[in-house]
């Protein structure tokens, strides 16, 4: 549920195929996100899910499984 | 009307060079939020003259170098607009002395208000216009932020402070089809520069090329070419507006 959430919000903003976003994809290597791309996604995520994400916190965000962790364990959902 | 369905918040237009960018900029066809800190009867003044020529427009009150104040005034204009195209940042206040003479507290008074405010602004400004893929922050510089000037060390270094800051974001949004761009005005009449002494405006006077003073709507009908889709292709500029002062 998180997952699919998550995947369109990244379909969303980085304009990807939904096809293309699994656990392992990396927003940089894979899914050809830059730095201020990383910044939208996290604002994005924080606005669904209705949570501060720390700056770093968000530094050790890489993958796709990295935010649905992440997610899973802060979210007051 | 070129700017026909824009929204645009000037800061500090309650009067002088603010004032004639809020008019302008509405004559154009944006809806203009008018900011202002202290002035409110003026600032309603300004709407009142933008709303007799069939525009619309609203008075929003902030203190520009207050974080809180800059997100409840972007939240009023996002509430009333719906929407924010075109950020002027030109509030600006002076508190001149000599080096030596200069108080600590003048220094982080103008520095607040004419650097931090528009980091402030321009922060609250990007988060909309990023996710909008466009934009158009428009800076107000000075003269004396390139050239210097004795008795404004601390307006000098917050107006090349600003140039330094708008070139770093419009690197940073060019990505985002956001024109980061600043004027820069030489002496323009306004209460600002009514203050001086007349001997410093003889002397101001000769170094004008132009051999006159600069009007408000000099700078404004620039920062309207700037808000413009005229101006698409140009970003990371200063543009002198002060009778040829700065070659």
């Amino acid at each position: 549920m998180i997952f699919e959430k998550v995947r369109d919000i990244i379909v969303e903003q980085l304009g990807v195929d939904a096809e293309e976003v699994t656990l392992d994809s990396k927003f940089i290597d894979d899914l050809g996100a830059d730095s201020l791309d990383i910044v939208e996604l996290i604002m994005a995520l924080e606005e669904e899910f209705d949570m501060e994400i720390p700056d770093e916190d968000a530094e050790k965000i890489s993958t796709v499984g990295d935010v649905v962790e992440y997610i899973k364990a802060h979210s007051k959902e | 009307m070129e700017l026909e369905g824009r929204t645009a918040l000037v800061t500090g237009a309650s009067r002088g060079i603010g004032r004639a960018i809020a008019v302008y900029l509405a004559e154009l066809g944006a809806q203009v939020a008018v900011n202002y800190s202290s002035s409110e009867q003026r600032a309603i003044e300004v709407v009142e003259a933008i709303k007799e020529k069939g525009g619309r427009a609203i008075a929003v009150k902030a203190d520009v170098s207050n974080l809180q104040e800059v997100e409840a005034m972007f939240e009023k204009v996002l509430n009333e607009f719906g929407d924010l195209h075109i950020l002027v940042n030109n509030a600006g206040i002076t508190r001149d002395a000599l080096l030596i003479r200069m108080k600590q507290e003048d220094w982080d008074a103008v520095l607040d208000t004419n650097l931090k405010g528009v980091y402030n602004c321009s922060k609250a400004a990007a988060k909309i216009m990023i996710k909008k893929r466009r934009g158009k922050i428009i800076n107000i510089s000075s003269v004396v932020g390139v050239a210097g000037n004795a008795g404004q060390s601390n307006y000098a270094a917050a107006k090349a402070g600003v140039i330094g800051f708008s070139k770093a974001i419009a690197r940073e949004l060019a990505p985002r089809n956001i024109q980061v761009n600043v004027v820069a005005p030489g002496f323009i009449e306004t209460d600002m520069t009514a203050a001086l002494p007349e001997s410093i405006r003889q002397e101001m006077l000769k170094q004008i090329p132009l051999g006159r003073y600069g009007d408000p709507m000099d700078v404004a009908y620039v920062v309207g070419f700037l808000a413009s889709d005229k101006s698409q292709y140009i970003t990371g500029q200063v543009i002198h507006v002060d009778g040829g002062m700065i070659m």
